[in-house]
């Protein structure tokens, strides 16, 4: 039940008070669309791309960098230094999307990637719209963690590892990562849109063995935001005894209940059930080919009136955030589900031009070897009313999930499922002991009617979210939800 | 490519290297995205890049990048030379030694027709696949994506202490997952298939297992829990014969993060169960003369009359636990750093027919999917619970589609349970590359209602 990293709480109607906004402002003018690409190297791109027809053009250029590092048997290892640039080049014409991409940022490639876009198609040649002045406003960062010695990132692993194995005899392993990642985008297109956007990016994450006989527990913690390395001046070490904690406490538990009872969940990382169960639904990609249980739900109460949800990639230096979409469209808060009721889907490009609305910012990819698709930027379910303590004491029997270790769901069917790596049973209002191996799986319409009270605390976590072989960063918070019915599935039958 | 890869290792030794390795790799791939009959995505595109592992002394450092130039190379070979001053020594560190048992097997891993598909063949090839899904039965409702992708990939791998190798390869899927119209919603089937080259694809046997697997679900409800015989079909008996595969790599047993840890020599599955990891299998889509740090590729058994005979090494994991690299380097092309892990696992068929094995397990449940693989197993402890769908057994014979359950066990236990393996045996490319027939496991706990 912490509160989150820098103790914001979003309102539960939204307002701006404690998360503030981000102004999406406009750059001065020039010439030069960014350190990418030349503003006439984008213009000679767009045009060459739509050469053969085509109503939709546009280039998107990058530049990565990144390092990762590890400690393992209290050992730094596996460091690593990466660094990638590239462009691609789509065409959309007639609802087909053609698509090329090259390595490096030579304008004689991105024309080459562009003449392939263009090669499939045999219309006239459509005109690209002038492009206007760069827009895009990237979050705030105080110190680039590039510009960090290795050696106190090294430090910082080295830390960690202290502090686990500090937590007793018992945490017979502990690797601990630390991963930071730079990247550059600027995308332009064919109706004059031009923006830029800098995201820096940093995470570090824990995983303790804890061992007692025959008996092996695993806890784990991450720590992460689109921010710089003054994200580690709080007490990062904090994740290492939390990771430790959780192991320790499942070497005193019993095998997971197995059967339908309530269900408490955790605030937090407990968001990503909401993540999986509704807001991979809400994506405009799986709703317009019929695969979502959330097609002509819009408008339509789909929880109770307690609960109220959103989509927010603006959320100052939250792991999700990003000042412009991978299209280049300026991130904004979504408000997804209102008092219960459906109002919102999330849109990219595509997706927002076949049902004639606007992109709500949501088109992402993972590099420009990737088409962008509707993604989630930092979802969460909006604080309550309810006090975390009393909704765990109306329990008589049931389970509290405090941590998922991931989960996964079919959007089409509603069918979810999601491991538990920190869950306890509750007894006459109690918690009471501690529960390895339990799986919540059900149905997502029905779970999420199902949802009885939302605590008034909140949390942000971090995550990794895949969806068509592309990989981005996402966000997922929540106070304490409760769930009336669900599928605890254990091995004690 | 292997000429760049040689500049690396110069490079990197220029900058403080004492050893140094290099693996480039060049990849062509195409895909399809069709839906409603049009084609909704092309892309076609080329990719190169190169990584280069540095040791100084017993340390090692990685970097990886996508400039080939010149000043590319030489600023990557220095970004590596610097991550490996910043690690911790290692005494078991070192660059991968040449093996010399001869030249390295010639194998067939390329289908050279593959180019000669334009991209409106690939694209019909796909719409194919939509369109047998959606003639098999009314109740088909749609198709969620049908999907073609193929790759034509191109390595080279070169070392300061003798390796050097280049091998070519290409392979393709074509998947769907159709949508069927259910009393109370719909319900999904994923069909696919994979080879070579376009030409050994099926796409009507892929539409149609999408379609099959999606309609066959209609109605499910929810099984009893108990303790029951499960079978578990190849794609599902491939995700678990794939999670084991991790187990019994010598890096998560040397670090104590495997079930299998200890147990070579131990009894460890059934009497039906055989298990062997082969790096050349012919048709493995895993296969290549040599693994991604140049060690030749060889088959190793793993399981055979109940018994754990070795677990996986690479260099590192061989020099640590006194044993020779088994050739089971692998990586994620060149942006990762080598690591111990399967190439192809192969489960040795059984004689059973897929309805002999239904009989032999009597009353159960048939698992033909699972959910939530990557969040639902300890890979410590090997514990799992992950969710399930399927049909019943019931008098040896498929009974009432079920779904929105759990089957929970731990590795060792359930390969120890293996009661009997179907002749069905399937490749099945999603946690690894694994060739499996069906297995029926003698019992197992499924959580419903």
């Amino acid at each position: 039940m912490r509160e989150s990293e820098r103790g914001e709480r979003p309102d539960r109607d939204g307002d701006r008070r404690s998360f503030g906004s981000v102004a999406i402002g406009t750059r001065a003018k020039g010439a030069r669309v960014s350190e990418l690409i030349d503003s006439e190297v984008a213009a000679r791109v767009l045009s060459r791309a739509l050469a053969n027809g085509g109503e939709f053009a546009e280039v998107y250029a990058e530049r990565n960098a990144g390092m990762t590092m590890a400690i393992d048997e209290s050992r730094i290892e596996a460091v690593q230094s990466g660094a990638a640039t590239g462009a691609g080049v789509r065409v959309i014409s007639d609802g087909t999307t053609y698509f090329s991409h090259v390595d490096g940022l030579d304008p004689a490639d991105i024309e080459r990637a562009a003449d392939e876009a263009a090669a499939a198609l045999h219309a006239e040649r459509s005109e690209p719209r002038p492009l206007g002045a760069v827009t895009g406003t990237p979050q705030p960062i105080a110190v680039a963690p590039a510009g960090v010695p290795a050696e106190r990132k090294a430090a910082l692993l080295r830390e960690l590892d202290e502090r686990a194995r500090g937590a007793g005899g018992e945490i017979t392993q502990f690797t601990a990562s630390y991963a930071e990642a730079h990247r550059e985008v600027c995308v332009a297109n064919s109706e004059g849109l031009l923006a830029e956007d800098d995201r820096t990016r940093v995470r570090i994450g824990a995983q303790a063995v804890a061992r007692r006989d025959d008996l092996v527990e695993t806890g784990a913690e991450t720590l992460g935001a689109h921010r710089g390395f003054e994200l580690f001046d709080n007490d990062p070490g904090s994740i290492a005894d939390d990771a430790a904690r959780k192991a320790l406490t499942l070497l005193d538990a019993s095998p997971a209940p197995a059967g339908s009872m309530p269900v408490v969940v955790g605030g937090g990382f407990g968001g990503v059930l909401f993540h999986e169960m509704t807001g991979h639904g809400l994506e405009a990609d799986h709703i317009q080919k019929g695969a979502s249980v959330y097609v002509g739900k819009l408008g339509e109460q789909v929880a109770q009136p307690l609960l109220t949800a959103y989509d927010d990639g603006r959320l100052p230096n939250e792991w999700g955030s990003d000042g412009v979409d991978d299209e280049g469209v300026p991130t904004q808060k979504t408000r997804v589900i209102e008092d219960g009721r459906l109002i919102a889907y999330l849109y990219d490009g595509v997706t927002s031009r076949r049902d004639g609305v606007s992109s709500t910012g949501n088109g992402r990819r993972e590099s420009f070897r990737h088409l962008p698709v509707p993604r989630m930027t930092n979802t969460y379910i909006a604080p309550g009313d309810a006090e975390p303590e009393a909704m765990i004491a109306e329990v008589e029997r049931g389970f509290y999930a405090v941590s998922f270790a991931g989960g996964q769901v079919d959007p089409a069917t509603g069918d979810f499922v999601f491991g538990v790596s920190e869950g306890y049973l509750i007894e006459g209002g109690k918690v009471t002991r501690p529960c390895r191996g339990a799986t919540l799986i059900g149905n997502c319409l029905e779970a999420l009617a199902a949802i009885d009270a939302v605590g008034n605390d909140f949390e942000m976590k971090t995550g990794i979210c895949g969806k068509a072989g592309q990989r981005v960063p996402v966000g997922t918070g929540q106070g304490h939800v409760r769930i009336a019915a669900m599928t605890v599935g254990g091995t004690e039958v | 490519m292997i000429e760049a890869a040689r500049r690396a290792v110069e490079a990197a030794t220029k900058a403080g290297a004492g050893e140094a390795e290099a693996y480039a790799a060049e990849d062509s791939g195409r895909e399809v995205r069709v839906h409603g009959g049009a084609v909704e995505s092309l892309t076609a595109a080329t990719q190169r890049g190169l990584g280069v592992r540095a040791w100084i002394g017993q340390r090692v450092g990685y970097a990886y990048g996508t400039d080939l130039s010149a000043p590319g190379i030489a600023g990557l070979a220095e970004r590596a030379a610097e991550a490996a001053r910043v690690a911790d020594e290692d005494e078991f560190a070192g660059a991968p030694r040449g093996v010399s048992e001869g030249d390295p097997p010639e194998l067939a891993l390329s289908d050279p027709t593959i180019g000669e598909w334009s991209t409106g063949q690939l694209a019909d090839l796909a719409l194919e696949i939509e369109r047998a899904a959606l003639g098999a039965d009314a109740r088909i409702a749609g198709v969620e994506q049908a999907v073609y992708a193929d790759s034509t990939e191109r390595v080279a791998i070169a070392s300061s202490s003798g390796i050097e190798g280049e091998y070519s390869s290409s392979s393709c899927y074509g998947y769907l997952q159709a949508l069927a119209e259910g009393e109370d919603g719909r319900e999904t089937g994923l069909g696919f298939g994979l080879g070579r080259g376009p030409a050994a694809l099926e796409p009507t046997a892929i539409g149609l297992e999408g379609a099959e697997r999606a309609l066959t679900m209609i109605g499910a409800e929810k099984p009893a829990s108990r303790a029951c015989p499960v079978v578990l079909d190849p794609t599902v008996a491939a995700s678990f014969i794939g999670l084991i595969g991790r187990g019994l790599s010598a890096g998560a047993v040397q670090r104590g993060r495997s079930p299998f840890a200890g147990r070579v020599g131990e009894e460890v599955a059934g009497e039906a169960l055989a298990l062997h990891d082969d790096g050349l299998d012919p048709e493995g889509f895993a296969s290549s003369p040599l693994d991604a740090e140049g060690v030749p590729r060889r088959r190793t058994t793993l399981v055979e009359a109940k018994t754990l005979r070795t677990y996986l090494y690479d260099t590192y994991t061989a020099r640590r636990g006194d044993a020779a690299s088994t050739g089971n380097a692998s990586r994620a092309g060149y942006r990762s750093q080598p690591s111990v892990s399967t190439s192809n696992l192969v489960v040795a068929p059984g004689t059973l027919s897929f309805a002999e094995l239904l009989r032999e397990a009597g009353e159960g449940v048939l698992v033909t999917d699972v959910a939530g693989l990557h969040s639902g197993v300890n890979p410590v402890s090997g514990v799992f619970s992950v969710g399930a769908s399927g049909r019943a057994i019931r008098d040896g014979e498929l009974a009432e589609p079920l779904r929105e359950f759990t089957i929970a066990s731990d590795l060792v236990s359930m390969l120890r349970a293996v009661r009997a393996v179907g002749a069905d045996a399937r490749w099945v490319p999603f946690s690894g590359s694994v060739k499996t027939p069906s297995l029926l496991i003698a019992e197992m706990t499924v959580a419903g209602s």
